[in-house]
């Protein structure tokens, strides 16, 4: 198709604003919106090639993960078009499909390899069986422990230790006069910040958000324990100043030698065994993450994965971007260029085959065990009517999510009493379902 | 006569008014209607299925939500307490400065510095640097005088965002204090001082009565940006724990972009507008008041 010059003009003065883009059809360009986490700015420094080969633009909308969320958010919902591809988490994916915001990603070819694909991170990323967004990098969580200060206190980690193991542990191992707490969890608030956290260890604890009439449960006797737990545990044995950490506080802490034991993302792994980055490089045990009454659901898979946006100009350009990036030939561009401690993890099977990445990346095992061992749609003891783990799959999780966190750092600070708290968080809810139309 | 002529407009004077008209509606008008507008709908960007007219069902929820009261009163102690702090500090500052001493000029580019820090820069230089638990030089002298370190933003959140947005604007009090204090005609200073009064009478009796005008100047210009105070809320505490430091700008930002109910977020920023005309409205009596004597 050949547009008018005058069009093309314009069209050059809309890039300024919106960047949308193509006004000739042989050089197609495209608008990658990205976290600027370290991975992605990876990605967009061994792009080039990519470029030169198929000729494909790319003008890179690189954003901090909140951001990020709304910029793309408020794009898309307003089918405004400024982006081609979009990073998106496990979260939004299922949400945004249905709402038909996004193009299916199930027919990039026999090549790509879906097969290769962990089961537990392709079911995050799809709606019922078809995938709408390609996995980047996926991770799961666990526990880290410190095996110097375990050896010295004569104690021993299990490989599935329970909450109960661990405040004991984190009881002896608090030793704060020589700047080691017993244990560092996550007590920023945000709905992927101390809420993912805190939603594994209500679900070790046999609770849930919602029972199957989408009543909130936040008032149950599970919360209650898990969340007397929490608080307990983190402001007896926790470093100062917990409701200021979220997950790179906390792994900057342990990176640093403030922590015996620390429970979350697998993604941390390959950053605390890097030397330059870590103090502890040398001295890191990995064990599942604990459970307590119940197995499902204490540790989380979360993806962050490549989307076509349904609005997107250049789809067909977008396409073949998104199956360059998270395609094995790129992991082992990375490996390769980078070193393989930093190549994408979580994601393919055939990451986890690799000589070259097992021997450069030692905690790999622990990674694909933990995410294989994910079962999203079975996130909890009873039954519930929603999907996720760490997060309740449907629109209003976001906003109830952010509330609810206020309310339990509230708590963690001292400033309400867990079942005043629990009481207002259940309130939150119950008013959000209620204005969304769940319960009567 | 036409209210027109006698307001001194003639009817071809609206082709030359037109450009700054209409750049004030489009500036003004154009948002304020769309938030009205938006204010009466049902419309969450993520469930877009769910649109509609929606009456006054968004204000309904609003007012039944504690948390928005929780923010109006929040906000109110922010704008309270920093107006008090930055108008006393500024006053003792350009005190201090009115009168000569050497390296007068070097200290005052310091005490004026903190004016020119972006919000987000000096609220995590506070944040990280100086009221960091661990790491913060706060915590570090307390441990150097045998107390426990202090939790700023968990066991004084309201106060540590307080103390950040009055280091902020303490420098904008002063800067328009020392000006007025050195307007202050030198022979009435001159008089004052034959006649023995001492700097206590001085300051009381003279220089507050001068500055009278400055300090109902500094309230307004402060209390209309303090109104809107965000970023030294979204840098440190995210507005907690709890809602401990949700202002009403903070809220709207929840309700806008965290929940993108634009809904509510308009129908929160009609109340917010109104907040902020009536305080705008009672200074600019107070003010032309002083001004008229």
């Amino acid at each position: 198709m050949e547009l008018p010059r005058r069009f093309c003009l314009a069209g050059l003065l809309l890039m300024a604003f919106a960047f949308s883009a193509g006004c000739s059809p042989h050089a197609p360009s495209i608008t990658v919106a990205t976290v600027n986490n370290a991975d992605m700015i990876i990605m967009q420094r061994l792009s080039p090639p990519f470029e030169a080969a198929t000729g494909i633009t790319i003008n890179w909308v690189v954003l901090e993960e909140n951001v990020l969320r709304q910029r793309v958010t408020t794009d898309i919902a307003t089918g405004g078009g400024q982006f081609d591809v979009v990073t998106i988490g496990s979260y939004e994916t299922p949400i945004w499909a249905r709402q038909g915001w996004l193009q299916p990603l199930h027919d990039l070819g026999p090549e790509y390899g879906y097969d290769d694909l962990l089961p537990s991170v392709r079911q995050s990323l799809s709606l019922g069986d078809t995938l709408y967004a390609v996995p980047f990098y996926a991770e799961s969580s666990f526990t880290y422990y410190r095996t110097d200060l375990f050896e010295q206190a004569g104690l021993t980690m299990p490989e599935a230790p329970t909450y109960t193991q661990i405040a004991d542990f984190a009881r002896r191992l608090h030793n704060p006069e020589n700047g080691v707490y017993g244990i560092c969890l996550r007590g920023k608030p945000g709905w992927g910040e101390n809420m993912a956290y805190l939603s594994t260890l209500v679900n070790a604890f046999g609770g849930r958000w919602f029972d199957m009439g989408w009543h909130p449960q936040l008032t149950s006797p599970e919360w209650h324990a898990a969340l007397s737990f929490y608080v307990n545990l983190l402001a007896t044995y926790g470093p100062p100043g917990a409701t200021s950490n979220g997950h790179n506080e906390n792994r900057a802490l342990f990176a640093a030698g403030n922590c015996a034991m620390w429970i979350d993302a697998t993604a941390a792994a390959g950053h605390l065994y890097n030397p330059n980055d870590s103090r502890v490089a040398d001295r890191i045990g990995f064990a599942r993450a604990p459970m307590e009454v119940t197995e499902n659901g204490t540790s989380w898979v979360w993806a962050w994965a490549l989307a076509v946006p349904a609005s997107s100009r250049n789809a067909e350009a977008a396409r073949q971007f998104v199956q360059w990036a998270t395609s094995a030939e790129y992991i082992t561009l990375v490996g390769e260029a980078d070193g393989w401690t930093v190549a994408p993890p979580g994601t393919r099977r055939s990451t986890y085959a690799n000589p070259a990445y097992l021997a450069a990346a030692p905690f790999a095992p622990f990674v694909e065990t933990a995410i294989l061992s994910v079962d999203p749609t079975r996130p909890t003891r009873d039954p519930v009517p929603y999907v996720g783990i760490q997060y309740v799959g449907i629109p209003e999780f976001q906003g109830i999510g952010a509330q609810v966190g206020q309310v339990v750092a509230a708590a963690l600070s001292g400033q309400q009493r867990v079942d005043e708290a629990l009481e207002t968080a259940q309130s939150i809810v119950e008013r959000a379902m209620r204005d969304a139309s769940y319960i009567p | 006569m036409t209210p027109r002529t006698r307001l001194g407009v003639l009817p071809g004077d609206w082709r030359l008014l037109s450009p700054a008209v209409g750049a004030l509606a489009l500036w003004m008008v154009l948002p304020l209607a769309m938030t009205l507008w938006f204010s009466f709908q049902r419309y969450n960007l993520l469930t877009p299925q769910l649109r509609g007219f929606a009456g006054a069902a968004n204000y309904a929820t609003l007012v039944s939500d504690p948390a928005l009261w929780a923010s109006i009163a929040n906000t109110v102690v922010l704008v309270g307490s920093v107006l008090v702090i930055s108008i006393i500090a500024g006053l003792l500052v350009a005190a201090i400065f009115d009168e000569p001493f050497s390296g007068r000029r070097m200290a005052r580019l310091f005490v004026v510095a903190p004016f020119f820090v972006m919000p987000t820069v000096g609220a995590l230089i506070w944040k990280n640097l100086l009221m960091h638990p661990v790491n913060g030089l706060f915590a570090a002298a307390a441990r150097g005088l045998g107390m426990p370190a202090v939790d700023w933003f968990t066991d004084w959140p309201m106060a540590s965002i307080v103390l950040i947005v009055a280091w902020q604007w303490t420098p904008f009090a002063f800067l328009i204090f020392l000006t007025a204090m050195q307007s202050i005609d030198p022979s009435v200073r001159e008089a004052a001082l034959l006649d023995g009064a001492d700097w206590r009478d001085r300051f009381i009796h003279l220089v507050l009565p001068h500055l009278r005008r400055a300090i109902g100047i500094v309230a307004m210009v402060e209390a209309i940006f303090l109104l809107t105070v965000f970023a030294e809320i979204l840098v440190t505490t995210g507005g907690g724990p709890g809602l401990a430091t949700t202002n009403l700008a903070f809220f709207i930002y929840i309700k806008a972009l965290l929940q993108y109910d634009v809904g509510i977020a308009s129908a929160a920023g009609v109340i917010a507008i109104l907040l902020a005309n009536g305080i705008a409205f009672f200074f600019m009596r107070t003010v032309s008041r002083s001004i008229d004597v």
